[in-house]
């Protein structure tokens, strides 16, 4: 077992952060660990490394337990902390030379490690600047590199891609898979997409709690049977009586009053043919539709839809 | 050991990758210069060959500047997170504090070598006491040692450095004047305690030539208790 995780509790002050959560990871797992911000995600991971200490409960990495081999631990995990801190004033090379040496490299293994991830990462062209030159892309690069420098078995990453543009967001996310071959990973997002297709496994954190720890697969074919599309339909005379109508023929109906024109945000299941029977009611009664678009599921929803039982949901 | 070594390295090179750092050293050496050379009661004035002036200028400069090179040190760090990224290494705290600490008194070291022309002019003109000289500037690094152990413990409480500057100067000025002060307005044996709690007591038994152990000691034992402090407040977070 790579990382184990047993009854883990972590109280600040009045407030319970994280709630008695256990988890294992097997070594060259990818695991997500998702919720909204807040949840506990970070405190985990910081407790995890031996940054905080846990108000209760025990992790062991790589069979030694954090608390009594903090040191030795911190050996075998590459981390990336939250908000990816860097020396602005340091140059790329010199940064990664700082943490090597810090990990106790040699020279010889330093430099050849140096060099292999500024290659693996992708930093080469930017490698002779300073970081504080560097864009946000590269400097989360920068941060992967560092965390991977030293070879670790573990590696812990704490939202790696915030803040990147979508085509940086594609680069850490191969340079994560590519690593998670070798290595067992552990990364922490508050995106479902994002877990979706890095990890193969999701554990779901919300309110220090962990509301689910399955395989991907599993999650996605939990979260996708059910899809909400928001309406907004013309020529409506009375939208009590246009709603009443509608709740007769799809189960879930909420409506709208953001916009001018009475719109509704309507749950289907996955084999319900959407579209075709709005364009029959359109037809019967006279409407048309003036904006029809599906809505991403917010976490929320899939939290309320993963601890809901299967019986709740409508399909 | 070789960690603090990284850290202190890291560290000194931070320290001269900003003007700030520069600018403090010309002002180091440009106001001790001036009291020693220009103004008060400057070498010319006393019309002896010694460096008293520029000790005791010295003395009251190294007071002010050192909380304005520690001050950064730690709570640069914990405002822009990378303590968690230096703490995260396999790095104890005690380490980071010991690297910080040496990087800021090799700076003061440099910037007193760099003081060396004016011990080297005025025993050119005319015959100086050469241990008072040495004592002079080993009372010089032992004072620094404190403060910047001072400064180190002041920069670990916050992560603001205007406060940790005025924390450090603050304590600071209770063992550079307060003790003194108060001291002068008693008699027996506290008076000589609080006189040998203070620094100026050691630092001009150090310029007069006599080093003794118990200034060693002191030394020793301020700076030691100082970065102890530091490194329990950045274990704090795991006792919390």
């Amino acid at each position: 077992m790579s990382i184990s995780v047993t009854g883990l509790t972590k109280t600040y002050g009045n407030q319970q952060a994280v709630r008695n959560i256990s988890f294992d990871v097997e070594q060259g797992e990818v695991v997500g660990f998702l919720g909204p911000n807040g949840a506990g995600k970070s405190t985990t991971m910081k407790i995890m490394t031996g940054y905080l200490a846990p108000t209760k409960g025990e992790v062991e990495i790589c069979g030694y337990s954090v608390a009594e081999e903090s040191t030795n631990i911190r050996r075998k995990i590459g981390y990336l902390p939250e908000h990816n801190p860097l020396y602005p004033d340091m140059g790329v090379i010199d940064f990664l030379k700082f943490s090597g040496s810090l990990h106790r490299m040699g020279k010889k293994e330093l430099k050849r490690a140096v060099d292999y991830v500024v290659e693996t990462c992708g930093l080469a062209p930017e490698a002779h600047k300073n970081i504080r030159e560097l864009s946000k892309g590269y400097r989360q690069r920068t941060g992967v590199a560092h965390a991977l420098l030293h070879n670790p078995d573990v590696l812990i990453l704490d939202e790696p891609t915030t803040g990147l543009d979508p085509n940086q967001i594609v680069d850490i996310r191969s340079l994560i898979k590519e690593a998670g071959r070798e290595k067992t990973v552990l990364l922490s997002s508050h995106i479902l997409k994002e877990v979706e297709v890095t990890c193969s496994r999701v554990i779901i954190i919300n309110d220090g709690e962990i509301v689910a720890d399955e395989p991907t697969e599993t999650l996605i074919r939990k979260t996708s049977g059910v899809k909400t599309y928001f309406v907004v339909l013309g020529g409506v005379d009375n939208p009590q009586h246009t709603e009443q109508i509608l709740e007769t023929h799809f189960s879930k109906i909420n409506p709208s009053d953001a916009g001018t024109k009475p719109g509704w945000h309507i749950e289907t299941g996955e084999n319900t043919p959407f579209q075709q029977k709005l364009a029959d009611l359109c037809r019967e009664h006279g409407w048309h539709v003036e904006e029809l678009r599906p809505v991403e599921n917010s976490l929320e929803d899939i939290f309320r839809k993963l601890t809901s039982t299967s019986g709740d949901r409508e399909s | 050991m070789s960690t603090v070594f990284h850290i202190c390295r890291r560290e000194i090179i931070a320290f001269f990758s900003s003007l700030a750092g520069y600018v403090l050293v010309i002002l180091f050496l440009g106001i001790s210069g001036f009291f020693t050379w220009l103004y008060g009661s400057d070498v010319f004035f006393v019309g002896q060959a010694n460096l008293n002036s520029f000790f005791n200028t010295a003395f009251w400069t190294l007071f002010f500047f050192i909380p304005a090179i520690t001050m950064r040190s730690l709570a640069e760090e914990k405002r822009s997170g990378t303590l968690e990224w230096l703490i995260t290494h396999p790095v104890t705290e005690a380490r980071v504090v010991l690297g910080k600490w040496l990087a800021c008194w090799v700076l003061v070291a440099v910037s007193l070598l760099l003081t060396l022309p004016y011990y080297l002019t005025i025993a050119w003109l005319g015959p100086v006491d050469h241990g008072a000289a040495v004592g002079g500037y080993l009372g010089l690094l032992m004072i620094s040692a404190i403060y910047i152990g001072i400064g180190i413990f002041a920069s670990s409480l916050t992560v603001n450095q205007i406060v940790a500057y005025l924390i450090a100067l603050f304590t600071g000025f209770v063992f550079h004047t307060l003790f003194d002060l108060i001291s002068g307005t008693l008699t027996g044996t506290t008076s000589t305690l609080l006189a040998y709690a203070g620094t100026t007591f050691h630092f001009e038994t150090m310029a007069r030539g006599v080093i003794s152990l118990d200034n060693m000691v002191y030394g020793l034992s301020v700076t030691a208790f100082s970065l102890c402090l530091a490194t329990v407040n950045l274990k704090r977070r795991l006792w919390l």
